[in-house]
């Protein structure tokens, strides 16, 4: 089990998982402009706290939590770098308002972990793709969105096979001072951009002998 | 007519020490089955990346000599421009495939060139029937099994219609029967269609029933190229380290004891048994 | 010795990958795990070194519970080299790629530099030290992730797909090294799909099918035996093919060997003249 599983669609039912994609879609869009727009603490918090009963209707409350852990790690860098450098560009002090924008960036990218989330969470990337083409959504930027979100859950597959291939040559992850546990992240990154690129090579190599230029 | 010619083609990667292939000089002609083997490293897949475009286009680093496909120069063509006359199928069969459903999947280049829809369904359908996957037309590309999937991509390629089919180990991932059925499904296509296929492979048991032909590469270079039963009968072959099919096997350590049991030597475990028997009722 | 009592597992996605497996693997075994796509082979053997851990019933290394450890413990003595060489290398050169797990094991320095030329010579990647691991071929990558698992010598040893793009001499280095191997009492779990490869290996053999184990026994009976092979989507190996054609002639039916295939056939071919 790891924090990739908040990312990964499972077929259950429940009135979240049946609701029309295009639904979700648009109150995932509502959710990040909105968070995008504001940097109130206020309702930076309403956003996240909204977002509550859609993850229990849902039952996917474990998940959501899971990814949620995994993304307070960044969350906690966000804070530190935001506070770091009104701290050092300030000439060596804080006011009040510098650390309300720190916790604001951070509770931001926070409510948009926790919606992404629960979106990719309950939405097959098939009922979506279908329901984009239905609502005459081009059909290139359908094209595009749903071969994004479906390698989304293939990613977070094969970021958690790297993982375990490297915990297997005695990599622990967590251990370490801070920048060490950074440094600790290499062995993962690299192989994942690496098949990533390997992956879309061989799927523009397969596309491209199917389109006319 | 020639399908694929190449003189002293010479290619190195960038900052490459040496050439990964050298002075390849071959023809391969319409509707054979070449079948591409040699020890791990040898330049197989730099070669068939030569084939559609991808060496130069893709791949700097230096090359030399000629090559024609298919008619085109691959040196002056995009990649997209060879893609229409030469299919790729690659050995992990999950990342060839993208769209929402199988049958979307095939009809997803006949689409692009604009065909029209009746048209489109007729030669989705035909594809699918090929590689025996009608049925599952509607699912999920990517909730079927791997040795299906690899069949989709195949469908997908034969779809366009190609002249020339390469395949770099397409079934390592595959368990031996899904393994055994995308092999005869080439066959047939070879067979059947006409289509002129090259296969890259290791295991020549699976495979050396179906070749028409096998070159053997070595360091880059081509070192035998031939009829299988030929090939298989060199003492070069054994010395290369090529893993030779154990009913060839079989029969040249016979031989080797003076046990002769027919004047051609077997490709496959059928051939050899079939030898045996005659040798055991003649008695 | 690794004892899997009941195990069941069952991934996030609530697909049940095992149903029920009990099996032992003693010290010194040389096992090969075959079995259709899907059928719960690499779910299974992830258990042996605690990369996953059951849903129901136990899994023990070495007489302790997997969910009792860490994989950081488990990992030095039960090395794991996965199916797919890209999901692991990373390093700028081979060399570095294979000293990585040798540095997180702590490691002497002398000791490090002698392990890497060992693996780099005993899966013939000698001229590619400085080489970067992205830049070599399929084969090659595949053998230098063999490399850097190798390298540390650890007393079990799972094996994913370990003959994926390998040409037949270097098959038969690995089955030296195997046997060598075995000489030191060191375990060996191989999942493989190299039907031919295991001919020749003749380990016991555990089938699985559909997160089950349906067979489970000596090579020379689990390979010639067809019904139990078709059910796993496994086709018979040449030699065992070639004798059940033959059958008819009242030759033996558990061959899989090419010597022992030769050697059956002298005497009757000699003894007919
Ligand atoms: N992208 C690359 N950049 C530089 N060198 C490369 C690259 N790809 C392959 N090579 C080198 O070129 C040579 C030929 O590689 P190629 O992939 O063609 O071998 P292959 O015959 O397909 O081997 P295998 O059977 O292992 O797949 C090898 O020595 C390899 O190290
Ligand atoms: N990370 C995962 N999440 C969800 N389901 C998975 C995951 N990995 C495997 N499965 C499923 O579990 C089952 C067993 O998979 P596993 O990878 O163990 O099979 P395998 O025997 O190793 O197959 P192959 O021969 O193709 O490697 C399959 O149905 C597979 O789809
Ligand atoms: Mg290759
Ligand atoms: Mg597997």
């Amino acid at each position: 089990m790891s924090v990739f599983d908040g990312l990964k669609f499972r077929k259950v039912s429940s009135p979240i998982h049946n609701l029309d994609p295009r639904i979700k879609f648009f109150y995932v869009i509502v959710i990040f402009f909105s968070a995008i727009l504001f940097n109130q603490i206020i309702v930076l918090l309403t956003l996240f706290l909204m977002t509550i009963p859609f993850v229990l209707l849902a039952h996917v409350q474990k998940e959501w939590l899971r990814s949620l852990r995994g993304a307070a790690f960044l969350a906690f860098f966000i804070f530190i770098v935001n506070i770091a450098s009104s701290y050092f560009t300030s000439g060596y002090s804080l006011t009040a308002n510098q650390i309300e924008s720190a916790i604001a960036m951070t509770l931001r990218f926070i409510v948009l972990a926790g919606s992404f989330s629960v979106f990719f969470l309950t939405t097959s990337p098939d009922h979506l793709g279908l329901a984009l083409e239905q609502s005459h959504v081009p059909y290139e930027f359908a094209f595009a969105f749903t071969t994004a979100v479906r390698f989304v859950p293939v990613l977070a597959e094969e970021a958690q096979t790297i993982m375990d291939a490297q915990k297997a040559r005695g990599l622990e992850m967590e251990k370490g001072s801070f920048l060490k546990k950074i440094r600790n992240y290499i062995p993962v990154l690299i192989p994942l951009i690496v098949s990533s690129i390997r992956r879309s090579l061989e799927l523009a190599e397969a596309m491209e002998s199917s389109i006319d230029h | 007519m020639s399908i694929i010619e190449t003189k002293d083609l010479t290619y190195t990667y960038p900052g490459g020490k040496f050439p990964s292939i050298k002075n390849i000089s071959m023809e391969i002609r319409k509707g054979e089955f070449v079948l591409i083997t040699g020890p791990s490293g040898c330049g197989k897949t730099t070669l068939c990346r030569c084939f559609n475009g991808l060496i130069p286009n893709f791949y700097q680093g230096e090359i030399k000599g000629e090559i024609i496909v298919t008619g085109l120069n691959p040196l002056k063509k995009q990649t997209h421009e060879m893609a229409k006359n030469v299919g790729l199928v690659f050995q992990n069969p999950e990342n060839q495939l993208f769209a929402l459903s199988v049958e979307k999947d095939v009809a997803f280049g006949l689409e692009n060139i604009g065909m029209r829809r009746e048209e489109i369904r007729q030669r989705v359908d035909w594809a699918l029937k090929q590689v025996e996957i009608y049925d599952l037309r509607e699912r999920s590309p990517h909730e079927i099994s791997g040795g299906q999937q690899q069949r989709v991509a195949i469908a997908s390629v034969l779809a366009m219609q190609p002249k020339l089919i390469v395949l770099d180990e397409p079934t390592s991932f595959l368990d031996p029967l899904s393994a055994e059925k995308i092999f005869s499904i080439i066959y047939e296509m070879n067979k059947k269609l006409g289509i002129t296929v090259v296969l890259v492979e290791h295991r020549l048991d699976l495979t050396a029933k179906y070749a028409s032909r096998i070159i053997i590469m070595d360091q880059g270079k081509i070192c035998l190229d031939g009829k299988p039963r030929k090939i298989l009968n060199t003492q070069e072959t054994r010395l290369l380290g090529v893993g030779i099919p154990k009913a060839t096997l079989l029969y040249q350590e016979l031989l080797e004891d003076k046990i002769a049991l027919s004047n051609e030597i077997p490709l496959c475990s059928e051939e050899l048994a079939n030898f045996l028997k005659e040798q055991l009722k003649a008695k | 010795m690794i004892e899997v009592e009941n195990l069941h597992f069952i991934y996030p996605s609530n697909v049940e990958a095992l149903k029920g497996i009990s099996l032992n693997i003693r010290d010194g075994e040389f096992v090969a795990i075959m079995g259709q796509n899907g059928a719960g082979k690499t779910t299974l053997v992830k258990h042996f070194n605690g990369l996953l851990k059951p849903s129901r019933g136990f899994v023990k290394i070495n007489s302790i519970e997997t969910t009792k450890t860490s994989v950081a413990e488990l990992a030095k003595n039960i090395g794991f080299v996965f199916q797919n060489p890209d999901h692991q290398l990373f390093s700028e050169t081979v060399e570095e790629e294979i000293a990585f797990a040798l540095k997180n094991f702590g490691f002497k320095e002398e000791v490090v530099k002698k392990r890497i030329d060992w693996a780099m010579n005993l899966l013939g990647l000698s001229q590619y030290r400085d080489t970067s691991p992205f830049l070599l071929s399929g084969g090659e990558r595949k053998r230098v992730a063999l490399a850097s698992v190798l390298a540390w010598n650890p007393n079990t040893l799972i094996l994913d797909e370990p003959t994926i793009g390998q040409d037949h001499r270097q098959k038969e280095n690995l089955r030296q090294f195997i046997i060598q191997m075995q000489t030191q009492k060191k375990t060996i779990v191989m999942v493989t799909h190299d039907v031919e490869f295991v001919a020749e290996c003749n380990p016991r053999v555990l089938l699985m099918r559909d997160g089950e184990i349906i067979a489970d026994g000596k090579g020379t009976d689990i390979l010639t035996n067809q019904e139990l092979l078709t059910k796993s989507s496994i086709v018979l190996p040449q030699i065992a093919q070639i004798f059940q054609e033959l059958s008819c002639f009242g030759l033996p039916q558990n061959i899989i060997d090419i010597y022992d295939a030769k050697n059956i056939l002298i005497q009757i071919l000699e003894k007919k003249k």
